[in-house]
């Protein structure tokens, strides 16, 4: 085990790969500039490029390289700049293996931060996640903690299907301890990172502890909330947010992003129609505000989902 | 650079398979009549461009690959793939190319060579460069040759991958085919270029890559000109901007319409919207088929019985590849659930 921030873990697990597996590539904007860039002195130009600003062309690129039998990996820097070339990542990528009957795989990962809500303003702070998550054929990773970085990341190089990567940039920084040598977190498996049996607390990415941190001050109320991070959401671990609600009967679901434009209200549906017997009170969503990012720190603060919004969604679930 | 030109035989195979790809397209666009509703959606053929096809593809060795458009029945008939599998791909069978998921837009024959085809404008240029990156690493002399239209040259993914490939030297040849018309649309309508009287290529220059402009209805000048630029890759001097001027004796596509209506393929743009019916009958008699049986019957490469043969046999051929698809049965229902994901 080593003690490491949140980004290198990231890059702990591309290295992994690499190290292993001579058909993956990195590649990207304003990466690997000079000679000694680690990744150019571990592994030479012909895997490791830098690009011109090109989205379309470096994730096109990236499709065709793996058509033809390599594992590329694009550092995109920020979720939204797949916006720009969001032809390739949503009806290129996911479909040639589907619409060629199975001849092609397409095992690429698309590396991308988000939910930049340090003074990013409107374009640079979205929480994108579930504009990816129902397009059958793409899967989609959403790493919390440093260990889960590298560990899914290394799943991610070593899946045949294209893969998006968000990591986000709240916890860019944040130090996890991180399992030495080679390590492997599964998809679709979602992790228990507090068990509790009133209430079942779902959360991604900086959310997660945001999360816990509530579930701490609920604690000192009698209150015992179970978090769940589900790590993945395509593929989405439902058993084990099931089997939690089975035990509490009472939901709160936490996403970064607005309400309609959120992971939870794909997985308030699923519980709404596989539970609904087992639930005790209505299951309630906290996400951002409808709205764009503000700039101003104050304004920002107040539209994102904090500690003591999710408590008091806890609390409101439990009367 | 010494590249020989085809001997007799390889001519007469390059006209065998401009006929192929011919005689395949009138089988596609006769099933609309012959036996209404078996082909759903949106075709697109290729008769017109079977010249530069052929010319392009005829330097294609094992290692390389090709990638194209929604307009790609014509590349897997030269690289190998069965017409039968292809029609059943058409038709949408259980015994199709790509088992009946992708149709007549997305014919993929990766034994061949047949990478991929997208059938968003454009989007496919960055998947062959991509390749080439991997023919890159290989080092083996591989290329690849990524087909597209004149109206995919005004997307942002041509320009950003141009602009890549000659930067890192890829090899690739990127084939124009520019065959005057973006679906209803005429090139001086919508290229800057074409609306001052330049031709396509120039493109190129934009990028630092040479650009040339071939007669893409005369297969012998098609298959030195991507010869060349094929050389030029293999010997890892990067890319090449070839524009192939064709002229689609088709319309973009057939008719768009609901369900219930029946599909056809309307009249040439350059008559049904242009009013321009002597441009059309003009390509008609330009139609490269004829054209390259006259001159190699001309030229003695070809008696006109033999040719009558081939013409007998690829009828045949072809008629062998719709009595299959129309008998192969559709997928299993649960197929269509089973390729999301590898």
């Amino acid at each position: 085990m080593a003690q490491m921030p949140y980004i290198a873990a990231i890059d702990a697990g591309i290295h992994q790969e690499m190290r292993r597996d001579p058909k993956v590539l990195y590649f990207g904007q304003n990466l690997a500039t000079t000679e000694n860039h680690e990744f150019v002195a571990a592994y030479g130009h012909d895997r490791v490029r830098v690009t011109p600003i090109s989205e379309t062309a470096e994730i096109g690129i990236a499709v065709g390289a793996a058509m033809a039998g390599l594992r590329p990996v694009v550092e995109l820097y920020m979720a939204e700049f797949m916006l720009v070339a969001m032809d390739q990542v949503v009806n290129e990528a996911p479909r040639f293996r589907y619409m060629s009957g199975g001849q092609v795989k397409v095992p690429l990962v698309l590396k991308a931060g988000y939910g930049f809500t340090a003074g990013w303003a409107g374009q640079h702070t979205g929480s994108l996640t579930a504009l990816f998550m129902g397009v059958p054929g793409l899967k989609v990773v959403v790493p919390s903690t440093a260990a889960d970085a590298k560990g899914l990341m290394a799943t991610a190089i070593r899946d045949d299907n294209p893969v998006v990567f968000l990591h986000h940039y709240m916890l860019t920084l944040e130090q996890g301890e991180v399992p030495d040598g080679e390590y492997l977190v599964p998809f679709g498996k979602a992790e228990v990172r507090r068990a509790g049996a009133d209430v079942t607390i779902v959360a991604t990415g900086w959310m997660v502890p945001r999360a816990l941190v509530a579930a701490q001050l609920l604690a000192k109320e009698g209150i015992h909330a179970e978090v769940i991070d589900p790590r993945t959401v395509a593929p989405l671990d439902l058993d084990t947010i099931l089997k939690s609600v089975d035990k509490t009967g009472r939901v709160v679901l936490v996403d970064q992003a607005p309400r309609h434009a959120s992971v939870t209200a794909m997985i308030a549906a699923d519980i709404a129609e596989y539970r609904f017997k087992a639930l005790k009170a209505s299951v309630v969503q906290v996400t951002a505000a409808d709205t764009t990012i503000p700039y101003s720190e104050p304004l920002e603060a107040y539209v994102i989902p904090d500690e003591a919004r999710i408590a008091a969604a806890v609390r409101t679930v439990l009367k | 650079m010494s590249l020989q030109p085809p001997n007799a035989e390889r001519q007469i195979w390059m006209f065998t398979q401009m006929l192929r790809i011919r005689t395949f397209e009138e089988r596609v666009k006769r099933t609309f009549i012959d036996h209404p509703g078996v082909i759903r959606g949106h075709t697109h053929l290729a008769d017109g461009a079977e010249a530069s096809i052929v010319g392009s593809l005829s330097h294609f060795r094992e290692g390389d690959a090709a990638l194209a458009t929604y307009r790609c029945h014509g590349y897997p008939l030269v690289l190998g793939s069965d017409p039968k599998a292809m029609m059943a791909e058409i038709y949408g069978r259980a015994d199709g190319l790509c088992k009946g998921l992708g149709g007549s837009m997305h014919l993929t024959d990766v034994t061949h060579g047949f990478l991929g085809t997208s059938g968003i404008v454009g989007a496919g240029i960055p998947h062959a460069a991509g390749a080439a990156w991997a023919a890159q690493i290989r080092k083996k002399g591989d290329v690849v040759l990524c087909f597209f239209g004149d109206g995919a040259s005004k997307q942002g993914a041509f320009h950003e991958t141009l602009n890549i490939a000659s930067l890192w030297k890829l090899p690739v040849v990127f084939v124009m085919e520019n065959n005057g018309y973006n679906v209803v649309t005429t090139s001086a309508q919508e290229d800057a270029n074409a609306a001052a009287g330049e031709p396509l290529a120039v493109k190129a220059k934009a990028y630092a890559m040479p650009g040339v402009t071939v007669d893409g209805t005369d297969p012998l000048a098609v298959c030195k000109t991507v010869g060349e630029a094929i050389e030029r890759a293999r010997a890892g001097q990067g890319p090449t901007l070839v524009e192939s001027k064709v002229y689609r004796l088709s319309a973009h596509g057939n008719i768009i319409a609901p369900p219930g209506v029946p599909l056809h393929y309307p009249e040439h743009e350059a008559i049904a919207v242009f009013g321009r019916r002597e441009e059309y009958e003009a390509a008609l008699r330009g139609d490269p088929v004829p054209r390259f049986r006259g001159i190699l019957i001309q030229n003695g490469t070809l008696t006109p019985a033999k040719a009558d043969e081939l013409s007998l046999r690829i009828a045949g051929e072809m008629q062998g590849a719709v009595t299959f698809a129309l008998k192969s049965p559709f997928p299993k229902l649960e197929s269509a659930l089973e390729y999301n994901y590898a």
